[in-house]
């Protein structure tokens, strides 16, 4: 099959491409329709185009439902599936590591352990005001994680600008994650905090894409928006980095100067997703690595629009999942996403391996 | 071809003044491995940079390609200072090809070749026609053309090096740096390479300099060698013809060693172990030639006339003692015969040196 591809001539390789990234472009556009019309209260789907159009339903209440609950779900759920699929792209490289994800910096245990400290503090203050955890206290843990992951994030990043290698800075930042989980250990299970508080920490680590208001949205959307407009404007570094640090210095690349902003764009968009949906798995690992394998290719110019596209939809189908269609119990987003993360991970490795040795030998 | 390749006449594309290599440690700590340097590479020429492990040769590549910091001293691309220059410009002037294994993913040899446009390309990376023609250039000057749609994974190392020097070659460099580039390629291919990278030389007046640790290789293509020999403190370098360096014995006392000794007839190191017996070679041509090799790997000088004679025939050889005559079809069959004689011929005691084991005899 690899003999197939190698022999494609560039013109019907590029074509192809197109095609496939439309078909992503489609399958994103139905899920979030269907996102928004599936739930307690079943929407036919022409009905939320039509609501989306500005035309008014059928049934009076729909349009609330559509506006006030489930588009702000499903826009979460798009950025955040496209933030956290080009962190991993981005830190997949950066590292040279498969297994690189946006969070390998100790960014998701920085997110923790700032909601640790503000869920459990707040729970020995022993006030009623944030018992309910409504818009208060979703504002406050949104800040709390979004502290949590910069105050990591940028110790890493003032350790790794003394640091040539980057295997270097990526152990640094695996012993950072190490620490703050250390902590976040002690915190939770020292007694400090009320078991209804320990409880509300627990659940913000399942993640989830229901928790963000429309004002909160736009701080997403800002910070997901700067943090691709950074990924694409390091597509060219990206790509000389592919060949190793010492060969991108060669060809003109300032190595460090590259990093760090690679770095940056990635913590922003892990930082803030983690901030506003919980640590979620997973999508920053398996999505570069579908879109690189239907690509067929390593040219960051065409995986990012790809990781965009594939991670929005992936997040989606994996928030429908999580909602158990024709029930009103949620499962845990994080299980989901590593039910459908795992497998499809360990399905392209062992493709890739196969059909380069295949044609090796 | 050569038009593709900048700079004039009148610069020389690489000198160092007084330049100092080595490590440093902390602050005040440094070891230095090489001091008060000043070469030159001139355009069109292939310079082999050759020395024993440890005597700093890929510290010294590393430090003229501006990949590693000087400890003083400077090295000069044109008339700027490597360490001093931007980036790109230096891109566009030094190419560098590694030793270390490039994993790129999916990738195309096309592809990798076009990363060498980078300094010259925009801020997306995009390829100008003329970018391309760049690519395919340096394609064709390699020999890598073939492999265009191959993917990089699947390459041979000796393709993806080919590749390697087409990406740095892309870069259309005046000089191009290779660090042990060749040292994982069968020998007929480096040989190949080797006879790439003097052509790009003559041709395009490229100047390479290329780190190797196949000295053979460095004497026979090599213009001139850069030659280190390891010392206390430091390394000194000599610089000259292969020839000449050769000849005044430099080669030899650089790579000095015990258990081997420069064979100045055959310009390679020998192993010099103690002489079991003598033996004579008799006959012509390659045969005769491979069978007097056969015979001093076993341990026996090659004299002109000795207690021991093989003939060598069209086709055959006979093993002549004294007492016996034997007939064999093969150099491998001769050693075993000798073998079983050696015994009785070792009958020239070295000096000092304990008799030898006799060789274990082959099973009947």
């Amino acid at each position: 099959m690899s003999v197939a591809g190698a022999a494609a001539t560039p013109a019907t390789r590029v074509s192809l491409r197109a095609v496939t990234i439309g078909a992503m472009a489609v399958l994103l556009v139905a899920v979030f329709v269907l996102t928004l019309a599936a739930g307690s209260v079943a929407i036919p789907p022409s009905e939320v185009v039509g609501i989306l159009l500005g035309r008014a339903p059928s049934e009076a209440p729909w349009a609330t439902i559509v506006h006030q609950v489930r588009l702000p779900r499903a826009v979460t759920a798009l950025l955040a599936g496209a933030g956290l699929g080009v962190g991993g792209l981005q830190m997949q490289t950066l590292f040279r590591n498969p297994l690189a994800d946006p969070f390998i910096l100790g960014i998701s245990s920085g997110a923790s352990l700032g909601v640790a400290l503000v869920v459990l503090a707040a729970g020995t203050a022993g006030t009623s005001l944030v018992d309910g955890l409504g818009l208060l206290g979703n504002v406050g843990v949104a800040g709390a994680a979004a502290t949590g992951a910069a105050a990591v994030t940028v110790v890493v990043l003032m350790v790794s600008r003394r640091v040539a290698s980057a295997a270097t800075v990526l152990i640094i930042g695996l012993m950072a994650g190490y620490a703050t989980s250390a902590v976040v250990s002690v915190l939770l299970y020292s007694g400090l905090g009320r078991v209804e508080r320990v409880r509300a920490y627990i659940s913000w680590g399942f993640g989830s894409f229901a928790g963000t208001t429309w004002s909160e949205l736009r701080v997403l959307t800002a910070a997901v928006v700067i943090g691709l407009v950074i990924a694409a404007a390091t597509t060219k570094p990206m790509n000389a980095l592919l060949l190793g640090d010492r060969y991108a210095g060669s060809m003109g690349l300032r190595v460090r100067r590259a990093r760090l902003w690679i770095v940056l764009g990635a913590s922003l968009l892990a930082g803030t997703v983690t901030a506003f949906c919980g640590p979620i798995a997973f999508i920053g690992v398996a999505v570069p690595h579908m879109v690189r394998g239907l690509l067929r290719s390593s040219d960051h110019r065409v995986l990012l629009p790809g990781v965009i596209l594939l991670g929005g939809a992936v997040a989606l189908i994996a928030g429908l999942v999580a909602q158990l269609p024709g029930s009103d119990a949620m499962l845990p987003l994080n299980a989901v996403t590593s039910l459908i993360g795992a497998p499809i991970v360990v399905a392209i490795l062992l493709r890739w391996r196969r059909s380069s040795t295949a044609v090796m030998t | 071809m050569a038009a593709l390749v900048h700079g004039g006449d009148d610069v020389i594309p690489l000198r160092t003044e007084s330049l100092a290599v080595g490590y440093r440690g902390s602050a005040r700590q440094q070891r230095v491995v090489l001091a008060d340097l000043d070469l030159t590479l001139a355009r069109g020429e292939l310079v082999c940079l050759v020395g024993p492990n440890g005597s700093g040769k890929s510290t010294l590549l590393r430090t003229i390609a501006g990949m590693q910091p000087a400890l003083s001293g400077r090295t000069l691309l044109g008339d700027d200072d490597v360490a001093t220059l931007a980036p790109p410009e230096r891109a566009r002037r030094l190419a560098v090809v590694l030793t270390e294994a490039v994993d790129v993913g999916v990738m195309t040899a096309t592809d990798l070749v076009a990363l060498g446009r980078y300094p010259y390309t925009d801020w997306a990376g995009r390829l100008s026609p003329s970018d391309w023609e760049a690519v395919r250039w340096a394609m064709e000057a390699t020999g890598a053309s073939a492999l265009a749609d191959r993917q990089v994974v699947e390459l041979s190392d000796g393709e993806r090096q080919r590749v390697l020097i087409a990406r740095a070659l892309a870069q259309q460099p005046q000089v191009l740096a290779l660090d042990e580039a060749v040292a994982f390629v069968d020998v007929p291919r480096r040989v190949e390479l080797v006879q790439i990278l003097r052509d790009l030389a003559r041709e395009c007046g490229l100047a390479l300099v290329l780190t190797t640790h196949d000295l053979d290789l460095a004497i026979r293509h090599a213009d001139r060698l850069w030659l280190l020999e390891p010392g206390d403190p430091r390394s000194t370098l000599h610089v000259g013809g292969p020839e000449d360096l050769v000849l005044a014995g430099a080669v030899a006392r650089a790579f000095h060693s015990d258990e081997v000794a420069f064979d100045l007839e055959r310009g390679a190191f020998v192993t010099t172990p103690a002489v079991l017996a003598r033996v004579a070679v008799v006959g012509h041509g390659h045969a005769a030639i491979w069978t007097r090799r056969a015979m001093e790997r076993e341990g026996l000088a090659v004299v002109d006339r000795g207690p021991l004679t093989v003939e060598v025939q069209q086709g055959s050889w006979r093993v002549v003692t004294p007492g016996e005559t034997t007939e064999h079809a093969t150099i491998a069959e001769v050693v075993e015969r000798v073998r079983t004689l050696l015994p009785a011929l070792a009958e020239i005691p070295r000096e000092a040196a304990p008799a030898p084991d006799p060789p274990p005899s082959a099973p009947a």
